[in-house]
């Protein structure tokens, strides 16, 4: 740890040991995860997949710096981020983690173009080069021409790319996606993840995607399983 | 490299502003109804206060216009078998008492005056106007020029000459736009020649018409129309503004002496010294004007009240907003300068819209009644500033309670 740098390259990207969590709701405690144990590398694209109350949405706020383990550790980068105030989190989220989730999650007021400056914005770039970045993003989802629209007037499916184009302006080397088909029909939601597809193999950003359906899961390259706050499986999907 | 950044940090901060402003129009009509308690805030407190400084710059004014260091003399009250008179019942004052008192040290000089109200004749038309007897001193004392003309001189006091000189108002009346000098007027069946017109005066503070009045010689008032040797009043000029409080004792010691008045027995007359008058006046419009200004800032403090409400509903509404945010990489610091930002544009928005309101206010008093109010910088700047003050300490509960919102649920509300 003393010189991160040099060991950067022999750590994991990702590196969960024995992450526990637990709900308290009144005087009754919940357990939503168990222990879980789990490495990602750099540029892989991982597939979390379990049924609505396995913990997997609270495992993914975890990996997305968005909620602390009640117990476990987190190394980011070989860096560990469980003990890690809220606004160094913010800054973690900021930097290395963009988010697409399933309700797209686009600020209504703003425009397309303004939606996708957001991150840059609070990265403390205000310059032209943010805008820049920002169209440079959009054209990657094919939707340069929509910059000046606002979300309302553009198709879901076409707001679920605004929300990869956000995710991807900073350059942040994860991108988690919480059921990021949830919304869209079948031929939206496939076009959605070849974009997916697409940032993994051409940017070499590491993917998280989160699901339910092992149709969409199946566009990964390792499926990971949960179960009752507990991961299962974790197996490599062949093509 | 230092300055780009700053340019960046200003850039920053212009859209922040941006952004809070577009935020604020959105939503335009409950925005106005949130800083409508801001702007009739301030707006009452700009008012109250240019109709205060009006109000003591008309007192100023009026009091200055009776003329300057001013003293008037009265006669006295009397007193027949416990039964109080007001002042100014007893005839005790005489025109010699008046050509005493100018020669006292402390006093520039003075002037005899009995006013009555008189019917004034000019062919035709009449007018009824307040006739006053003085002495050629008048102009001096009362610092009232003439505009055309001449004023009567002493000589014509001492031989109780039949001149007159006009004020404005008498003279429209009278003469319409014909020249009133030279032409004869009946006061009370005596001719009088009019030699001056007098320069415009205005109202005093009790809303008389100061050149509703034609000025004759003393002497001629007391022998041809009065019929009487008693004056009414006499008006002293100090010679300076120290000088009122020694004149006053002076003249108080010649009096007593002039009217035989024995140590045990009350003066016959009252010596009232204007420039005191002036002061108390003065202060008591000034408590009026802050008892006025607190009751509009009380209103300030309401429309405060109001903007936290709006702030904390907002931020209730924009909970997944918010969320959104965070996930993004907002930090605590950068959600609390969003929505406190928003707070203080709303409120300094209502600030000068306020100012706007009191300007419309005291101009439509100014308009419509003899009161001119004055509107300075200082009370425009003080609410400005209050009320940007209103809108931070008043955001920042909300903004503080946005900041603190957890991610996760936030993210989750609907």
């Amino acid at each position: 740890m003393a010189n991160g740098y040099d060991i950067r390259d022999n750590v994991p990207l990702i590196k969960l040991e024995n992450i526990g969590m637990v709900y308290k709701i009144g005087d009754i405690a919940y357990e939503v995860l168990k222990g879980i144990n789990l490495t990602i590398e750099n540029g892989e694209f991982v597939s979390i997949m379990g049924a609505s109350g396995s913990g997997k949405s609270t495992l993914m706020n975890i990996l997305g710096c968005l909620d602390k383990p009640t117990s476990g550790s987190y190394f980011l980068e070989g860096k560990d981020v469980a003990g890690l105030t809220s606004d160094e989190l913010a800054e973690i989220r900021n930097k290395k983690i963009g988010f697409v989730f399933q309700g797209f999650n686009l600020i209504q007021r703003l425009s397309i173009i303004e939606n996708v400056m957001l991150p840059l914005y609070y990265s403390g770039l205000h310059s032209k080069d943010s805008e820049e970045m920002a169209v440079e993003a959009l054209k990657l989802v094919d939707l340069s021409e929509k910059g000046n629209k606002f979300p309302n007037q553009i198709s879901g499916g076409e707001q679920q790319r605004v929300a990869i184009a956000r995710a991807i302006v900073n350059n942040a080397p994860i991108i988690m996606a919480d059921e990021p088909t949830g919304n869209l029909d079948s031929v939206r939601g496939a076009d959605v993840m070849n974009f997916f597809g697409k940032i993994n193999a051409e940017r070499g950003a590491t993917i998280i995607l989160v699901t339910h359906d092992r149709h969409i899961a199946g566009y990964g390259r390792r499926l990971v399983t949960v179960k009752d706050g507990m991961i299962i499986s974790s197996e490599t999907i062949n093509i | 490299m230092n300055n780009d950044k700053e340019n960046k940090v200003k850039f920053a901060f212009l859209l922040d502003l941006e952004s809070a402003y577009k935020t604020l129009l959105r939503n335009k009509i409950r925005s106005f109804l949130t800083i409508l308690g801001i702007i009739i805030g301030v707006g009452s407190v700009i008012a109250t206060i240019s109709i205060g400084q009006g109000a003591s710059k008309a007192i100023q004014n009026s009091i200055n216009s009776l003329g300057s260091n001013m003293l008037i003399v009265l006669p006295g009250s009397s007193s027949l078998g416990g039964i109080k008179s007001g002042f100014g019942v007893l005839p005790t004052l005489t025109l010699n008492d008046t050509y005493a008192i100018r020669k006292l040290p402390a006093v520039k000089t003075d002037s005899g005056n009995l006013g009555m109200n008189q019917q004034v004749v000019w062919r035709g038309n009449n007018w009824s106007t307040l006739v006053v007897g003085a002495n050629s001193t008048f102009t001096e004392i009362r610092d009232w020029p003439v505009a055309k003309g001449t004023f009567f001189t002493h000589q014509q006091v001492v031989s109780a000459a039949n001149v007159a000189v006009i004020g404005n108002t008498a003279a429209t009346e009278l003469f319409g736009l014909i020249n009133p000098i030279g032409h004869i007027v009946i006061i009370h069946n005596v001719p009088f020649t009019v030699i001056g017109l007098l320069s415009v005066k205005g109202f005093n503070a009790f809303g008389q018409d100061q050149d509703d009045t034609v000025v004759i010689p003393i002497t001629t008032m007391l022998e041809k129309i009065a019929g009487t040797t008693w004056v009414h009043a006499i008006a002293v000029s100090a010679k300076t503004s120290k000088d009122t409080s020694l004149a006053q004792s002076e003249i108080t010691a010649l009096l007593r002496q002039r009217h035989h008045i024995p140590l045990h027995k009350p003066d016959d007359f009252f010596v009232r010294n204007l420039t005191e008058l002036a002061a108390t006046a003065n202060s008591s419009a000034n408590t009026f004007t802050i008892l006025l200004a607190s009751i509009a800032a009380v209103s300030l403090l309401v429309g405060g009240i109001g903007i936290m409400n709006i702030m904390l509903v907002s931020v209730t509404e924009r909970t997944k907003e918010i969320g959104i945010r965070m996930a993004i990489g907002a930090k605590k610091s950068d959600i609390l300068k969003q929505f406190l930002i928003e707070s203080s544009v709303l409120s300094l928005f209502g600030g000068i819209l306020g100012i706007g309101l009191g300007f419309g206010i005291s101009s439509a008093i100014s308009a419509f009644s003899p009161l001119k109010t004055i509107v300075t910088t200082e009370p425009i700047i003080i609410s400005l500033v209050f009320s940007l003050c209103v809108g931070i300490f008043f955001g920042f509960y909300p903004a503080y309670k946005a900041s603190r919102m957890n991610p996760v649920e936030a993210l989750r509300y609907e």
